[in-house]
């Protein structure tokens, strides 16, 4: 049986699109080659195939991503991933909080800050440093935006440089357009 | 077209010289497709069916959602460039909500709900959108737009705290 996630999980459930993914049997010249800067060009996603039905976007879209989320330098990747987090919570994509808290993880090796996050959101005791970057991220993520000066100089006080600072701008606001694609254009689906 | 060599930075008011500016020419890249995405979400070779004018519109509805006055005069110039006729550029009029227009209902409808609330968005929003005669490309079309100008206007909000850093 098969059935819909609707509660925060760092196991990463199955993502079903609601539009249909392009056939690549009829996939044009500038979406076979948008496909191509794709992380993994062996097996495409459904999602990479749904939103190659939007080639302009997607082509610019990819290596915007891997960028924000993969650049040398700046704020470390376990930190970038707390960022989308909280982006995925105050937009409640289960997906994307999944495969980006299941990600921290890893790269943490450190399960209790997102068992603390899931349970408690912003007011989880956390050291003082994720808690400020997760307090940005969920801020910034509320709409109109609901992050103010003394957020970002909390960041500051928390002893985050500039350029960690843009990196957390970045990775947040990003999973605000990714968590509007996942989450409306699919389902997360558990075994 | 001069004014849209980088929006973000024209919108924070980005100084050359500055730490700011320092600090974000360390992303250089991701800025130039940022700049990249927001030309092919809001004037695409391929527009599908979803006009130019019809996407400035759109995204003047999401800044105005967002309270982003800068952005909403952004996508007003565009929705101005873009030859609109009154009919369309009444979408950008957050009190209209299509009206007698089936499809621009749709349209606004599903663009004001994933702009605001997309925690609150289900399979019967895209069964709606398809109901008013949306084709799937154009559903993904009109998903990105959303998606990307909500991202748009985080990243310069969030310029614009560090730039009032001391």
């Amino acid at each position: 049986m098969s059935k819909v996630v609707h509660e925060f999980t760092t196991a990463i459930p199955e993502w079903k699109p609601y539009v249909r993914p392009l056939d690549l049997a009829e996939a044009s010249p500038a979406q076979l080659e948008a496909l191509k800067i794709t992380p993994s060009n062996t097996k495409v996603s459904d999602y990479v195939l749904v939103l190659a039905h939007d080639v302009e976007t997607l082509t610019h879209r990819s290596p915007l991503f891997n960028g924000v989320m993969y650049n040398k330098g700046g704020l470390s990747r376990a930190e970038r991933e707390i960022g989308a987090v909280g982006a995925s919570i105050v937009n409640r994509c289960i997906y994307c909080a999944a495969v980006h808290a299941s990600r921290y993880n890893q790269l943490a090796k450190d399960e209790t800050v997102i068992a603390a996050i899931f349970a408690d959101g912003v007011d989880a005791e956390i050291s003082p440093r994720l808690k400020a970057i997760l307090n940005f991220s969920v801020k910034l993520s509320k709409c109109p935006s609901d992050a103010d000066a003394s957020d970002m100089q909390a960041l500051v006080d928390a002893g985050l440089g500039r350029d960690e600072i843009l990196d957390l701008i970045l990775s947040s606001s990003l999973f605000g357009w990714a968590n509007r694609l996942m989450h409306t254009l699919g389902e997360p689906i558990a075994e | 077209m001069a004014e849209n060599n980088d929006v973000i930075a024209a919108i924070v008011g980005i100084e050359p010289g500055s730490e700011l500016a320092a600090v974000v020419a360390g992303r250089a890249d991701i800025m130039a497709l940022t700049q990249q995405t927001h030309d092919a979400a809001l004037m695409p070779a391929e527009p599908g069916g979803l006009s130019h004018a019809e996407r400035a519109a759109l995204a003047c509805r999401i800044a105005k959602i967002n309270d982003a006055k800068d952005f909403e005069e952004h996508f007003e110039t565009l929705l101005d460039n873009s030859g609109a006729s009154g009919d369309t550029a009444r979408i950008a009029d957050i009190w209209f909500d299509g009206g007698g227009d089936s499809r621009l209902k749709a349209l606004i409808r599903h663009v004001d709900l994933v702009a605001h609330a997309p925690k609150d968005a289900t399979r019967r929003d895209i069964e709606l959108l398809r109901e008013a005669g949306l084709a799937d490309a154009d559903l993904v079309r009109l998903s990105e737009l959303v998606a990307f100008v909500s991202y748009q206007i985080r990243v310069a909000a969030g310029l614009r705290l560090m730039r009032g850093l001391a």
